[in-house]
């Protein structure tokens, strides 16, 4: 009897990719012997529109990328500006960084175990992790204003001083989140459904992890212990005290339990930040490149000329190249500028974890099930609004 | 930090001084610009070498300078876990002419040099699969060229089929 191949098309519409992914699947029955990713559905040209724009005007792209890690993507590109200008940025601010970034984390682990249990199954999930994603997104909103598209970092520190009750309202956070993760722990961890499918799923080996170029969870759940926030510390974060977790198993399992210690650590981190915030100013003094606060640039004539030269023509960085890696929730986020002198960014590139780690998709599926497909896709914890910039 | 890259720039001059063209330090970084004929040598040292061991490639990239003879500049940024430092490699290319693919050395460089070719136009020798990545099928040009316009769509007010959205320069 004559046996065929069969190609399936998944997405772009479908629940279960998380945005506008498409897959062509080639199956033999149920069994898939090629997955072919194809983005670029969301592809909205923010290199190159970052291109037209002043230095600072290019932040409030940088969020739209990944809508569940604002504040990280902003980091990221503050940090290589701040290379570049040689700025040194104030401990105020970047403790509060830490603090920012760390709760950036969690939200976007939130919303990763909530949507992959949902994908798998397991329904309450998804309400219990937007639950706890809703206190992260008031915080937010306290600092910023904004709920999702925050962009409250600038170029130097902060847009503005961190509010007084931000103190009180994280410690809330760091109260109930713990008990939280054991409701989680007892949901999932040992829940005979959740193993079975997820346990030996899209296995990836450690020597094809690196030569698809995974980093952050991915790569840990792989058993190596990078992280750069260890490795090439930035922004304070060799002051800080936490763990790297790591596991052996290649599988979203290991990727489940990867993420799930990460959220802990990340409580611990923004503990130490608290209890440590320095005092001071919130963003450097950086005359001609940082905006001078309101109340001097309507009374005081200098500052005010700083203001509307920084709005109205920019500043120019010097010539040269920088390239500056964070450890995003979703792994190596990395801004590379080129200046050339110009008020404008020559060249900005960002080099995307989800847009690499769709790249992977293909190792991760062959040889597993079509129902399989979905848990890869989900372990992998895509944006697809940053796989295709 | 610093030592690993003073290490990594001597190993390198001794081994492929004729294939380095220039050597740049700015902030603490590290970048070679090499000729396209040793590229793939350069990188598969960079990689196996047991001092050096960059054996992860972060990024691979490009940028474009029109007004140059060889107006493509391909980025390659590698990393190493034993010293925690990146190193970057470029190699230029005249339009239309071709760079050796790295896909052979890391999976993840076949897949950095579709976006590379879809957005600058640069093409990959032996690259498995030169096909666009990000931009729609039937998309002509090469958006991150510096000669390609940004556009778009004025806002329009009617809902006539008729019209077309007019497209600004």
């Amino acid at each position: 009897m004559e046996t065929r191949s069969m190609t399936l098309n998944m997405g772009p519409q479908h629940p279960a990719t998380h945005g506008v992914l498409r897959i062509q699947l080639e199956l033999e029955g149920e069994t898939v012997l090629k997955a072919y990713p194809i983005i670029g559905y969301l592809h909205t040209g923010i290199e190159k529109t970052a291109e037209s724009k002043h230095y600072r005007k290019v932040i409030p792209l940088t969020d739209r990328m990944d809508y569940l890690a604002p504040m990280s993507n902003n980091l990221g590109y503050c940090l290589a500006m701040e290379k570049l200008l040689e700025i040194e940025v104030p401990e105020k601010a970047q403790w509060a960084r830490v603090c920012l970034t760390e709760l950036t984390r969690i939200n976007s682990h939130l919303v990763w175990v909530g949507t992959h249990a949902l994908d798998i199954g397991a329904m309450s999930m998804m309400l219990y992790g937007f639950r706890e994603r809703e206190k992260i997104l008031g915080i937010y909103e306290l600092v910023s204003g904004q709920r999702m598209m925050s962009t409250y970092f600038r170029i130097g520190g902060l847009a503005e001083d961190i509010p007084p009750d931000f103190d009180t309202r994280v410690r809330e956070i760091l109260d109930l989140f713990p008990s939280r993760y054991d409701e989680y722990e007892d949901l999932l961890t040992n829940n005979p459904i959740w193993r079975n499918r997820t346990i030996g799923v899209a296995k990836i080996s450690p020597e094809d992890a690196l030569s698809s170029g995974l980093t952050g969870p991915l790569l840990r759940a792989c058993g190596f212990k990078h992280d750069l926030r260890k490795a090439n510390p930035y922004s304070s974060y060799d002051k800080f005290d936490f763990d790297i977790p790591t596991n052996d198993g290649c599988d979203v399992y290991a990727r489940y339990l990867v993420r799930l210690e990460e959220m802990r650590q990340s409580l611990r981190i923004i503990r130490q930040a608290l209890d440590g915030m320095p005092e001071g100013p919130f963003v450097a003094d950086a005359p001609g490149i940082v905006l001078p606060p309101k109340e001097r640039v309507l009374s005081e004539m200098e500052a005010l000329i700083f203001h509307f030269k920084i709005i109205t023509e920019g500043f120019c960085p010097p010539e040269g190249e920088v390239y500056q890696g964070i450890e995003s929730p979703k792994g190596e986020i990395g801004f590379y500028i080129v200046s050339d002198g110009s008020p404008y960014p020559y060249r900005m590139r960002v080099r995307p974890p989800s847009f690499v780690h769709v790249g992977a998709l293909d190792k991760m599926c062959r040889g597993g099930l079509l129902a399989d497909v979905i848990a890869a896709i989900g372990s992998i914890d895509i944006v697809l609004g940053e796989v295709d910039r | 930090m610093i030592e690993s890259l003073e290490r990594t720039e001597a190993r390198l001059g001794d081994k492929f001084g004729g294939g380095i063209l220039e050597v740049s330090h700015f902030r603490d970084e590290l970048t070679f610009l090499i000729a396209k004929e040793s590229l793939i040598d350069i990188l598969i040292f960079l990689k196996e070498d047991a001092e050096l061991k960059y054996i992860f490639l972060t990024d691979l990239t490009a940028t474009d300078w029109p007004d140059r003879e060889e107006r493509h500049e391909v980025v390659y940024l590698l990393y190493s876990f034993e010293s925690h430092s990146y190193v970057r490699i470029k190699v230029r290319a005249k339009e239309g002419v071709k760079v050796p693919t790295a896909s052979g050395i890391w999976d993840v460089a076949g897949w950095f040099e579709r976006e590379v070719y879809d957005l600058f136009g640069v093409e990959f020798e032996g690259h498995p699969d030169m096909t666009r990545i990000l931009t729609a099928d039937g998309f002509e040009g090469h958006p991150l060229r510096k000669d390609f316009p940004l556009t778009y769509e004025k806002p329009q007010f009617s809902h006539s089929v008729d019209e077309p959205p007019e497209v600004v320069k």
